[in-house]
């Protein structure tokens, strides 16, 4: 029995070991998703604590508890938006040092190819016949297929070939990159009949679900819904990161791609081929932003060439906002930024009078945040400075 | 026919001609080494038998097949591995994850277990700093490591860049006494030093090299009793 035992155990501890380097960093995200939703919630109700006294026509304090299930919810889905898209800045950062301004527009790429898809499957008449979780299975996977793709062509095109020139160089390739793919898509969806603002058509997601009955009045109750749609960008967003995090942490292939962002001679000095490193980078990154388009895709109804470039631009800002070229930082800043976003365009009206409209204002607080960050902490929040013995 | 062998091989950085025609050989089962000053393009020979950089003009043998013109990892696949100068270890890896990039071609896990188990033998210390990331070993370790993640490839011809670069002379004896014992296990070894009276002790033959050619060769020996080389490089007055 004795002899027995200790395999198991040794085995036993592997799983442990894996566990612990896949989950490590997503408790991590946890605890920033909690910690910014109790952080960001307890200011919102101060505020409006504070400034109880300058409306009369509403109870401010109330109006904000309201909405606020509904304001986290928001917030994870855009969080979890920006946290896929990052990854893909991060991991390319990672392992080149550079910042792969395309990325944005193989996320457009995604969710016009899950559009194309459900366009197709639409006019054959399959699409209401399908239930949904096999719809979105199917569209995400084609989604991060040809993303995947894409991304793996473009280094292979505009990114390897002057992997040894100035840094400017590939950064201009990649704005090239990305003029031309808003443009050939336009080309693709005015030809193949899309059009310019396509439909994501999808099959009946059902009503939202009804979680609580929050009472406002004796009379009134408003109710706490869930919306399927969001609900199934969360899930769906948490098994990739999920996937993600054992690729990276929990393989040899994995060790692989951290070995070539630390030292890409010395990781070729071991065996690895280190472009194939590169272009596994590309596939994963593309794949992951491939399917957050498919996933916006289907969320929001319907797609347009140039949708790209400001979640682009925001989950590059996440990511540098968690520390660029760091894994879970991308995650985390893309949830902290999420829901930064979230309360700022659901509470600035309400709080100021309607003196700023919300949803414009959330841009310039994830700019100024890029600004910031870049101005007094450039390693980002879990970023930190390497330190190598010599 | 040699395990190793460079013809007429002329490297250069951009417009820089560092090395200048070298030739040398490296025969089964010995340690030679690469003796000479800063510059003279001792860690630069490695980086071109590794790959890394590529001949403008000679060659670069294995077994008497030419290896320049490869990419990095298709060298190490034919068995050239590389302790590299400043050791170079993977600071965020741990130190089993370093020595099991070192294993990162071979799909035989009961012989990267074997060889794991030859490293502990060799370097105890690492086994006990197993789970403890790359960056936070002291010097002595980092280079213990090195070396073990390039025996890790199980080579045929071991490459150890500047062994001693920043150890203590305890810990210097105690690297070139491990390199003795593996190549008394078998293991094919070129060394590129700069503590040439060490090197020298250990190693069968060696070449001097100075400003990218080599001057001198003869065993180990011989090279520690040539006058020149003793003024030069072992600061004895001849």
């Amino acid at each position: 029995m004795a002899v027995a035992a200790l395999p198991v155990s040794t085995s036993r501890r592997a799983i442990q070991t894996t566990l612990a380097s896949v989950f490590g960093p997503l408790g991590q995200v946890f605890v920033f998703v909690i910690g910014s939703a109790v952080v960001l919630s307890l200011v919102t109700i101060l505020v409006a604590f504070v400034l109880r006294g300058t409306r009369t026509d509403v109870d401010l304090v109330q109006s904000a508890l309201v909405i606020l299930p509904q304001v986290i919810i928001d917030g994870l889905v855009r969080g979890f938006l920006f946290a896929t898209i990052a990854l893909g800045y991060t991991m390319v950062y990672g392992v080149l040092e550079f910042i792969n301004f395309a990325h944005g527009e193989i996320f457009m790429v995604g969710a016009f190819a899950g559009a194309a898809l459900s366009s197709v499957l639409a006019s054959s008449g399959a699409l209401n016949a399908l239930p949904v979780p096999v719809f979105v299975v199917v569209a995400v996977i084609v989604g991060m297929t040809v993303s995947g793709l894409l991304a793996v062509g473009i280094e292979r095109v505009a990114y390897r070939p002057l992997r040894n020139a100035p840094r400017l160089v590939p950064l201009i390739s990649a704005i090239g990159v990305s003029l031309l793919l808003q443009d050939a898509v336009r080309l693709f969806a005015s030809v193949s009949g899309l059009g310019f603002n396509a439909r994501f058509q999808t099959p009946n997601f059902g009503p939202a679900i009804r979680l609580a009955e929050i009472p406002v009045s004796e009379t009134r109750n408003i109710p706490l819904v869930l919306d399927v749609r969001a609900l199934t960008f969360i899930i769906a967003a948490v098994l990739m990161l999920i996937a993600l995090n054992y690729l990276v942490n929990a393989t040899k292939l994995g060790t692989a791609i951290r070995a070539v962002a630390q030292d890409r001679p010395t990781a070729s000095l071991m065996g690895i081929n280190v472009n194939q490193i590169i272009a596994l980078t590309f596939l994963i990154g593309g794949a992951l932003g491939g399917a957050a388009g498919v996933l916006f895709g289907v969320r929001v109804g319907t797609v347009n060439p140039y949708m790209g470039f400001l979640p682009g631009i925001k989950a590059f800002t996440a990511a540098v906002l968690g520390g660029i070229g760091n894994i879970p930082g991308a995650m985390v800043g893309g949830i902290v930024l999420g829901f930064l976003e979230a309360f700022v365009a659901s509470y600035l009206s309400l709080l100021t009078a309607g003196a700023f409209s919300g949803a414009s204002y959330a841009d310039i607080v994830a700019f100024a945040i890029l600004i910031l960050i870049l101005i007094f902490r450039p390693s980002g929040l879990l970023g930190e400075a390497t330190s190598q013995k010599v | 026919m040699a395990l190793l062998e460079l013809r007429n091989v002329h490297t250069y950085y951009g417009n820089i001609h560092a090395l200048k025609g070298i030739s040398f050989s490296v025969e089964r089962g010995e340690i030679v080494t690469l003796i000479g000053s800063n510059g003279a393009g001792k860690s630069t020979t490695l980086r071109t038998i590794s790959g890394l950089l590529t001949p403008r003009q000679g060659e670069v043998l294995l077994e008497g097949q030419r290896i320049d013109h490869l990419p990095p990892h298709e060298i190490v696949a034919r068995g050239v591995l590389q302790s590299p100068e400043g050791r170079r270890i993977f600071p965020r890896l741990t130190v089993r994850e370093n020595l099991e990039m070192g294993a990162y071609q071979r799909k035989d896990k009961e012989g990267i277990q074997q060889d794991m188990e030859r490293v502990f033998a060799l370097f105890p210390r690492l086994k006990e700093r197993l789970n403890q990331k790359g960056g936070t070993l002291s010097g002595g370790e980092q280079q213990m490591l090195a070396i073990g993640r390039a025996l890790m490839g199980r080579p045929r011809v071991l490459l150890l860049d500047e062994p001693s670069m920043g150890l203590a002379p305890v810990l210097v004896e105690q690297i070139f006494d491990i390199i003795q014992e593996i190549n008394g296990q078998g293991t094919t070894i070129l060394l590129v030093e700069q503590n040439a009276r060490l090197a020298l002790s250990i190693a069968h033959r060696g070449y001097v090299l100075e400003t990218g050619r080599i001057v001198l060769s003869g065993t180990g020996k011989e090279l520690a009793n040539n006058p020149s080389v003793k003024a030069a490089y072992l600061g004895e007055h001849a």
